[in-house]
């Protein structure tokens, strides 16, 4: 996107809420820039977040689209099948509701 | 943790979140407690630590050279450490200013500085800061005189730039602390330069 138009810059700052800070930390660990967990690079990160189509990556967040991606990668590296995450996912929407609250600011682009 | 109280559905993404981070756990890929080790070491980086890089090379010219030669051993001799890639800093002078981006993503000098402001991650900074400088820096109020070259440094998953501002005038004397203070995370990115805090004239500054 670097050269191409757009519009005024925004000066907004990122609220981080705390979901956003463990898909962070899980990044900075599984890429080994702190840890011994290292099972991915950050190429790896940047090609699957650059495997959303354009309209999708401007409209979901930037920890929406690291999240995306990270769980996109450890598919392909085979550290988790599709099958755990379907079983995982659907497991974790049964438990329910979280105690999470949702950001009052705007979602980030 | 303190819990606010609400109690919300995941989002699309928490869950995945969720999901992931628990099949990571149960695979012994990582802890809960690394991640939140993480957390915590990420909290607790914050633009103080570039700022007090350079205020250290304000006063001392020979740090200043080994910071323009490697920036992340400069970083580890004040205890800050840049593990697993290169910090360049490059330094703004009476004939050129820095200023950072990474137009691919968003590569940050985030062992130094903290995460990175939404706007440095969003697609008018990346996409325009590298074809008109002057006017998205003219958008943060920093007007750079047309006699001055801007030079603008795209970082990658390997590199990472910080700018090493210039030293303000009526600073002399002025302690490393001090000088510190003046140096915000957007002087170290470069859409901004270290000015000295308004004082009314009848006022002397201590």
């Amino acid at each position: 996107m670097g050269g191409l138009p757009a519009g005024k810059v925004r000066r907004s700052e990122h609220a981080y809420d705390d979901w956003e800070l463990r898909v962070d930390a899980m990044m900075m660990l599984l890429v080994g820039v702190v840890g011994d967990a290292k099972r991915m690079t950050v190429d790896e990160l940047r090609k699957n977040v650059e495997a959303l189509t354009p309209e999708d990556y401007d409209k979901i967040g930037y920890y929406d689209r690291w999240v995306i991606s990270l769980t996109q990668t450890m598919i392909q590296r085979g550290v988790i099948t599709t099958d755990e995450l379907a079983k995982k996912l659907v497991a974790v929407q049964k438990r329910g509701q979280t105690s999470i609250s949702r950001p009052k600011r705007a979602r980030s682009r | 943790m303190k819990q606010a109280g609400r109690y919300e559905p995941y989002s699309y993404f928490q869950l995945m979140e969720v999901s992931l981070r628990e099949l990571l756990v149960e695979k012994g890929v990582v802890t809960d407690d690394a991640i939140a080790g993480a957390m915590a070491a990420m909290r607790a980086r914050g633009p103080e630590r570039g700022a007090a890089m350079v205020a250290h090379a304000w006063l001392d010219p020979a740090y200043k050279a080994r910071m323009l030669a490697d920036g992340s051993r400069a970083a580890e001799e004040l205890g800050f450490e840049v593990p697993g890639l290169r910090l360049i800093v490059v330094e703004n002078t009476s004939q050129a200013h820095n200023v950072i981006v990474c137009t691919l993503c968003s590569c940050y000098p985030r062992m130094l500085l903290g995460l990175p402001p939404e706007w440095y991650k969003s697609r008018p900074y990346r996409s325009r800061v590298v074809r008109e400088p002057r006017k998205v820096l003219a958008e943060f109020g920093t007007k750079i005189s047309p006699k001055l070259k801007i030079r603008v440094h795209d970082s990658n998953a390997d590199m990472r730039y910080m700018v090493l501002p210039l030293r303000p005038e009526g600073t002399e004397g002025w302690s490393e602390a001090r000088l510190a203070t003046l140096v915000t995370r957007d002087c170290l990115i470069g859409v901004a330069v270290p000015t000295l805090p308004k004082i009314s004239k009848t006022r002397k500054s201590k």
